[in-house]
């Protein structure tokens, strides 16, 4: 039998998609526009979450929108019926977005002059927290009625966000969640999360969030 | 699912690697990947199983090292393993502050693979 010999790889498997990554990254940089990369489960208030953000920022940012759905129009519609430029892209099954995707999605807005391109994720904790979409800030939700061991189920998505917020606090009072475990899970993993509590359909914390998106945008021109 | 597209990566960079190397058939292939990756290893082999038909990867065999999660003390430095059932009551071992670094368990790696 003939010799196995062996050979040293040592490459990162995400090479390619880290590299049109930061090709996304620097191109916005330069067209100081910033990338917003947003993520949950589906339901827990992705899309009511942007028409809140389009409220806050009204007059302030020129905001754009990439949805990422399997396969409908319907968030994309939404979000432009408030007048906001957006881009569905159809992923056609696929769990998450990759750097390629993301790009097609930026052609499509460029002739726009935007602050701010807000990417809304497939709705999943899973899958979009293993790519690099070329965002400048990774955000996620995570929803009161999904429970507070997500961290533990879904640990990797909580270790890549610069900002989570805890959405459908109206719910508190029904559940179990508990809000100073979750807290603890979270900066374990990642102690310079910052954790907004908000809730989209009465208002609640929506202020925090604008605040620090605003300061984010500001910053980043 | 997202397996398949990081099997796609994978094979991509074994075949070139084979190819500079001059290889007639790989065997196995080292991975190390971190314990805070959802990636399932059986899935993984049977997306390559499927993908590597007909290349000289065909029959490899993928052998992943799990890196486990390690959490970095910002006071005293020391570093530590960390389960994700005990999140919430992780603490450093020799100085028992709370604040800390992950500074590992997120790999996505090629090793090394061996070859005929």
């Amino acid at each position: 039998m003939e010799n196995v010999r062996l050979i040293e790889v040592k490459e990162e498997i995400m090479a390619d998609n880290n590299q049109v990554a930061a090709g996304v990254r620097e191109r916005l940089r330069n067209t100081k526009t910033m990338l917003l990369n947003l993520m949950s489960s589906p339901g827990s208030g992705k899309t009511s979450l942007i028409l809140r953000t389009v409220e806050g920022l009204k007059g302030n940012v020129k905001l754009g929108v990439i949805e990422a759905d399997i396969d409908s129009t319907v968030d994309a519609e939404k979000v432009a019926a408030c007048g906001i430029p957006a881009i569905q892209l159809r992923t056609g099954g696929f769990c998450h977005l990759d750097a390629t995707m993301v790009t097609q999605g930026i052609d499509a807005l460029a002739a726009k002059e935007l602050d701010l391109i807000i990417i809304e994720n497939v709705g999943n904790l899973v899958c979009p927290a293993e790519f690099d979409t070329g965002a400048h800030k990774n955000v996620m939700i995570l929803s009161v009625p999904e429970g507070d061991d997500k961290p533990l189920k879904y640990p990797l998505m909580f270790t890549i966000c610069d900002v989570l917020l805890v959405n459908k606090i109206d719910y508190l009072s029904l559940s179990d969640f508990d809000m100073t475990t979750l807290r603890k899970r979270v900066l374990t993993l990642n102690p310079n999360i910052k954790i907004i509590e908000v809730s989209c359909k009465t208002g609640a914390g929506i202020e925090d969030w604008i605040a620090w998106l605003k300061k984010e945008v500001d910053e980043f021109k | 699912m997202h397996e398949l597209p990081i099997t796609e990566s994978i094979l991509k960079i074994v075949l070139a690697h084979a190819e500079k190397n001059d290889v007639r058939q790989v065997v196995t292939i080292h991975l190390q990947v971190g314990k805070l990756s959802d990636l399932e290893d059986e899935w993984i082999q049977r997306y390559f199983d499927y993908l590597s038909k007909g290349t000289i990867a065909q029959g490899a065999e993928l052998k992943i090292e799990r890196t486990p999660i390690m959490l970095q003390c910002n006071a005293c430095a020391a570093s530590y393993p960390v389960e994700i059932a005990n999140l919430s009551d992780s603490a450093c071992p020799v100085c028992g502050q709370k604040d800390s670094k992950l500074i590992s368990g997120r790999e996505y790696y090629i090793k090394n693979m061996e070859v005929q």
